[in-house]
């Protein structure tokens, strides 16, 4: 266990030796900002009964964040260590590929919600602002937190895999880009596409990740939403720990 | 595991890759306490061979056990066991020297108390104490060589595994390396890979000559030289007339061959090939004294591995 722990802090501090967790931040924080701001104008111009927090998600500026954000936190991952030749000094410790994999998506997704922390920043002082309490509600903003993590816990995944299958960092970033938005198209509004046949439209809707949004925004807890995300995080992991494993077959 | 056991053992060991056979069937053991140097030039098989040995590819076909431990079905017992530095020496650029040996400690199992006692051992022992807290990026390649044999080290283990340790080193920065090396072989079995034959001599007990993916020579460092010395042609540059120089030399009995050759003003080179490998250094400087000639060099040819090794080699591309 304290190798996993030892692992993965070095997964998480390598965010910070390096520029890029701060511009990550930076540019979520940047983003996030904007995206408010843009809203609540648009609000005041056409007033609606949800509280701006919950529009916030349902718009396409939130997954633009992540689905941008999360190739850039998980390329170098693995693909970095092989290119630097690091990979083969970690891999010739006496570490299992499940403890490297597990701390590789560990740094990741802390890494990742420590990118969404400011946000609880934001919301609060949008409540001072605006004197709406529903905006500062504790367990809508647990249970949205929640939603956020599953749905990071995803993508880094992904992101985790992506970054396994390469030695460079911008292939990682460009497949696990690709996969993510790839993921994110199918489920989304599949009954409008025109191009879905019917029969799939049921089991797309399952997967459409802005509908999840929608119910942790509003503080509901889906168990099968919930499913879906732990479910598909665990594909990705065990994917990428038979490409770490892979090593030996050859 | 039992201290007679090899530290190790290697049995027809090959790796092929698509359309390549990098390691070709070799078979050698290497004993505890040994310090063994893999000879070869690029491509001949030496890192595929230590990346086998360090368990991080698997072989083809053949076996390789560690301190009696199988690198492919127990790697974890074998990873204890050695401290390998891959090729390039690869570094997290991005963390300080300390932090970094703290962590790998950390990584090969070492407890929180006992890695720090380790990795302030490994910084004395290393020569990195004054440079402890910098960023590993930030420092000289010679530096950062020291801190891929600390890393090495951190653990104690049996064998330490060294893949070309002194590449893109400045001349001084080589000297500090292998002295560093030279000291680890007194308590731990080393094994390093170079293409500098003259590392070989001056680090190595014993040496194994890789061509090919194939052994073409184990020896102790010493034999090989010896074997390959024999013939140790001396050679003078004497101011003395032809004729009696030649006969001076051509029937004394040490002496098998005796070339002539003119240079500039009156001297002349005289090159002798002894018999059975006597030293005729004193023989020739006894008798240009008795003449009282003038004598400018005198010098006997030493055969170094990099003559063994461009002979053995040419023959093994000519039999190709």
């Amino acid at each position: 266990m304290s190798v996993f722990f030892a692992l993965m802090r070095r997964e998480l501090g390598a965010y910070f030796n390096s520029l890029t967790g701060y511009v990550v931040i930076a540019a979520v924080l940047l983003l996030s900002g904007f995206s408010l701001v843009d809203l609540i104008e648009r609000i005041r111009q056409m007033p609606y009964d949800a509280p701006v927090t919950e529009l916030f998600y349902q718009t396409t500026y939130f997954w633009l964040i992540v689905l941008l954000s999360a190739p850039v936190i998980t390329m170098r991952s693995f693909a970095a260590e092989k290119a630097t030749g690091t990979y083969e000094a970690l891999m010739t410790t006496p570490v299992g590929d499940w403890q490297v994999v597990l701390a590789k998506y560990a740094g990741a997704l802390a890494f990742y919600l420590l990118t969404w922390l400011p946000f609880v920043g934001v919301l609060f002082s949008l409540r001072q602002i605006t004197g709406e309490a529903a905006l500062f509600e504790p367990v809508i903003v647990a249970v949205t937190f929640l939603g956020i993590a599953l749905v990071g816990s995803l993508f880094m995944a992904l992101g985790c895999f992506a970054s396994s299958l390469t030695r460079s960092d911008i292939i990682a970033a460009m497949v696990s880009f690709l996969f993510g938005i790839g993921l994110w198209m199918l489920g989304y509004r599949p009954e409008v596409s025109g191009v879905v046949p019917a029969w799939a439209v049921p089991a797309l809707e399952h997967m459409s990740m802005t509908r999840h949004m929608e119910d942790f925004s509003r503080g509901l807890v889906v168990g099968r939403h919930v499913v879906f995300y732990v479910s598909a995080t665990v594909l990705f992991l065990f994917l990428t720990h038979r490409v770490v494993q892979s090593r030996r077959w050859k | 595991m039992a201290q007679s056991t090899p530290m190790i053992e290697v049995e027809n060991l090959t790796k092929q890759y698509p359309g390549r056979t990098a390691v070709d069937g070799i078979s050698f053991q290497i004993g505890r306490g040994e310090v063994v140097g893999f000879l070869g030039p690029n491509g001949a098989g030496k890192s595929t061979t230590l990346r086998i040995l360090s368990s991080f590819l698997p072989a083809t076909s053949g076996t390789a056990r560690v301190a009696g431990y199988d690198v492919f079905r127990e790697p974890d017992e074998v990873r204890r066991r050695i401290g390998y530095m891959p090729e390039n020496n690869p570094l997290h650029l991005d963390m300080r020297v300390r932090e970094y040996l703290k962590f790998r400690a950390r990584l090969k199992g070492l407890g929180w108390r006992r890695s720090r006692e380790r990795v302030d051992a490994v910084l004395q022992q290393c020569g990195l104490t004054e440079v402890a807290g910098r960023i590993i990026g930030q420092l000289s390649k010679g530096y950062r060589q020291r801190v891929g044999l600390a890393d090495a080290l951190v653990h104690e283990p049996d064998l330490i595994i060294l893949d070309e340790p002194t590449i893109g080193l400045d001349p001084h920065q080589i000297r500090s390396v292998r002295a560093l090396v030279k000291e680890l072989g007194r308590n731990h079995t080393v094994v390093l890979s170079t293409h500098i034959l003259n590392e070989v001599e001056m680090t190595c007990s014993r040496v194994l000559i890789l061509h090919r993916g194939r052994i073409l020579a184990s020896d102790r460092t010493e034999d090989l030289t010896q074997r390959m010395s024999l013939d140790g042609r001396v050679v003078a540059e004497v101011e003395a007339p032809a004729a009696q120089l030649l006969e001076a030399f051509r029937d004394l009995p040490e002496v098998e061959r005796v070339e002539l050759e003119p240079l500039d003003g009156n001297y002349l080179r005289l090159s002798l090939v002894p018999r059975h490998g006597a030293d005729l250094r004193p023989l020739v400087f006894a008798e240009v004294r008795d003449h009282g000639w003038p004598l400018r060099e005198l010098t006997r040819s030493r055969h170094s591995l990099e003559d063994i090794f461009i002979h053995m080699t040419r023959g093994k591309v000519r039999e190709d």
